[in-house]
């Protein structure tokens, strides 16, 4: 990687594969494998969860010279609570199934290590474009991540991708359950990293 | 420097350690368990016919492919031959009810080949046993296909149970296994019966010798104690599995069954009836015993066959499934690696104790 300052554009890229926060940095694992049991329900979560890692990453570069620093982990979580309750409500009022379904996993947004490893790492620290770029690009790779998942588990577990029938008749009548149940989770999110280890990383290693 | 490279006389070469080899090797032990295999396998079409040696030919055949396909993928030395791949795909044939459609062995064998060997490194770096993995996934699938799918043994019933005893049941007890319908308990029962009755059917010697020599319901592979038990003793005098694994394993399970309350008709009786019934003999054995996933001391073995004789009689008992063998031994296979932390060998010449 470049000794120099990174350029503004790396910002954004580096969050979808380089330092994608689900498969490289590991954090975010909880949404990422209790929510993606379907292609809705795994791109719903991402964009939540996108909403509001670009707000807060917004307001708190916004902020960030104003925060004292031995109150600032409080000022953030205010901060993320108040777009988690916003994205709560209007997931309450525009889209009630897929509120029902997500439940407990939206207000849980709230301590989303992502979110908040964001806020600490980057926001407190960089200008306002910077860091919309930063969120920008961390909630690309967190989304892409959970939709791939959530795609993957339910055109296995189901036979289906968005609710459409997506494989022949004879395998919707008996899918492989495994995939929708959390041991199928886990080897995917595996298997995942495997192949973003085998082919993403081994390329900078070889230098 | 080129003086140096004249070749010496072969007693002056140095060489690396070890410089004393076993004659034993990998391919000659699992071929050794392929043959102690062979009276179960010879037992399963016996009692349920053409049916199981297609299940047992498709669950080698395939097992073969996926582990030369895993190995082609991830670059690995092709090498089928070893007798590894033949022996997850007996096992798994063994485990699987004689009623299943015969897409799950393939499906199966790709599982334990590809994701549980494979993916982890290949022969001896799996992290579960192959087979066990492939039937976990296979009833957390299609538990329909699973857990339903048996059918009558040559010279049997599915339950075992003598005529007077069906007849104190509803109709679902003649498609349920004995472990099965110990199980379901009162629910199976038509509620005028008496069940202490009933018990004393289902735990009489009549049952347990069929237990014993293999005509009641069940995998293909696990119904007959006797001719799993043969190659097992086989086993052990050639000194391919350790026998304290096994021992532990059915002692734990046989303690626990004594202590802890249950429909019982006689301790004795009981006793057998839990030892002989399920998988638990081809478990013990063949598949607590693999090397990758148990421990390497002697003290640890002890550990891992009574935390799955205890974890077995627990799922039996008040656990979800009536039979608990798989879980248990792939639960300790899990924690094969804290085991060996926690029993290390002595290093040759240290003290004893602290």
């Amino acid at each position: 990687m470049k000794k120099d300052k990174p350029s503004r554009l790396s910002y954004l890229t580096s969050g979808i594969i380089k330092e994608n926060p689900i498969l490289i940095l590991m954090i975010g694992l909880c949404p990422t494998l209790a929510t993606t049991v379907s292609a809705r329900d795994g791109l719903g979560m991402g964009l939540a969860a996108s909403f509001v890692l670009i707000s807060s990453n917004v307001v708190i570069s916004a902020v960030r010279k104003l925060v004292p620093d031995s109150v600032r982990i409080p000022i953030f979580i205010v901060i993320i609570s108040t777009f988690v309750t916003i994205i709560d409500y209007l997931m309450q009022a525009y889209q009630p199934g897929l509120y029902r379904v997500l439940g407990v996993f939206v207000p849980l947004i709230v301590v989303n290590c992502i979110i908040l490893g964001r806020a600490e790492a980057f926001a407190s620290k960089h200008g306002i474009v910077d860091s919309f770029l930063d969120g920008l690009g961390k909630s690309i790779g967190f989304t892409l991540v959970l939709f791939i998942m959530g795609a993957l588990r339910e055109l296995f577990g189901n036979g289906t991708i968005f609710g459409q029938p997506a494989l022949p008749s004879f395998y919707r009548a008996t899918p492989m359950l495994f995939a929708l149940l959390p041991p199928g989770a886990f080897f995917l999110i595996g298997i995942l990293k495997a192949l973003v280890n085998k082919t993403a990383l081994s390329g900078g290693k070889k230098k | 420097m080129s003086n140096n490279n004249t070749p010496a006389h072969p007693s002056l070469l140095v060489t690396a350690s070890p410089h004393i080899r076993s004659v034993v090797d990998v391919n000659k032990l699992m071929w050794a368990v392929v043959i102690a295999l062979l009276p179960a396998m010879g037992g399963a079409i016996y009692f349920f016919g053409i049916r199981a040696l297609i299940l047992l030919l498709l669950s080698i055949a395939s097992s073969l492919l996926f582990d030369a396909l895993g190995q082609l993928i991830f670059g690995r030395r092709l090498n089928i031959t070893d007798g590894s791949a033949v022996i997850t795909g007996i096992l798994l044939a063994l485990n699987l009810p004689p009623g299943v459609p015969l897409w799950i062995p393939v499906i199966g064998a790709a599982f334990a080949m590809i994701v549980v060997k494979q993916f982890f490194g290949g022969l001896g770096h799996n992290f579960i046993n192959p087979a066990l993995g492939a039937r976990a996934f296979l009833v957390v699938s299609w538990p329909n296909y699973m857990t339903a799918s048996w059918l009558a043994p040559q010279g049997g019933s599915i339950s075992g149970l003598p005529e007077a005893a069906l007849k104190l049941g509803t109709d679902a007890i003649t498609s349920a296994t004995p472990l099965n319908i110990l199980k379901q308990g009162s629910k199976i029962l038509l509620p005028s019966s008496d069940p202490e009755l009933f018990y004393s059917y289902l735990q009489s010697w009549n049952v347990l010798k069929k237990l014993l020599f293999g005509n009641v319901g069940g995998c293909i592979g696990e119904t007959s104690a006797l001719l799993l038990l043969i190659g097992a003793i086989f086993l052990i005098l050639l000194r391919v599995i350790d026998w304290r694994i096994p021992l532990s394993y059915l002692l734990t399970v046989a303690l626990l069954v004594v202590i802890l309350p249950g429909n019982k008709a006689g301790i004795v009786n009981y006793t057998l009836f839990h030892l002989l019934s399920g998988g638990l003999i081809l478990g013990a054995f063949f598949m607590a015993t693999d090397y990758v996933t148990s421990p390497l001391t002697g003290k640890g073995r002890v550990i891992f066959g009574i935390g799955c004789g205890v974890l077995t009689t627990l799922i039996r008992l008040w656990g979800g499934y009536p039979e608990g063998v798989s879980y248990s031994i792939l639960l300790m296979n899990v924690a094969t690696p804290l085991i060996d932390r926690l029993t290390p060998t002595r290093v040759f010449g240290t003290r004893r104790g602290k």
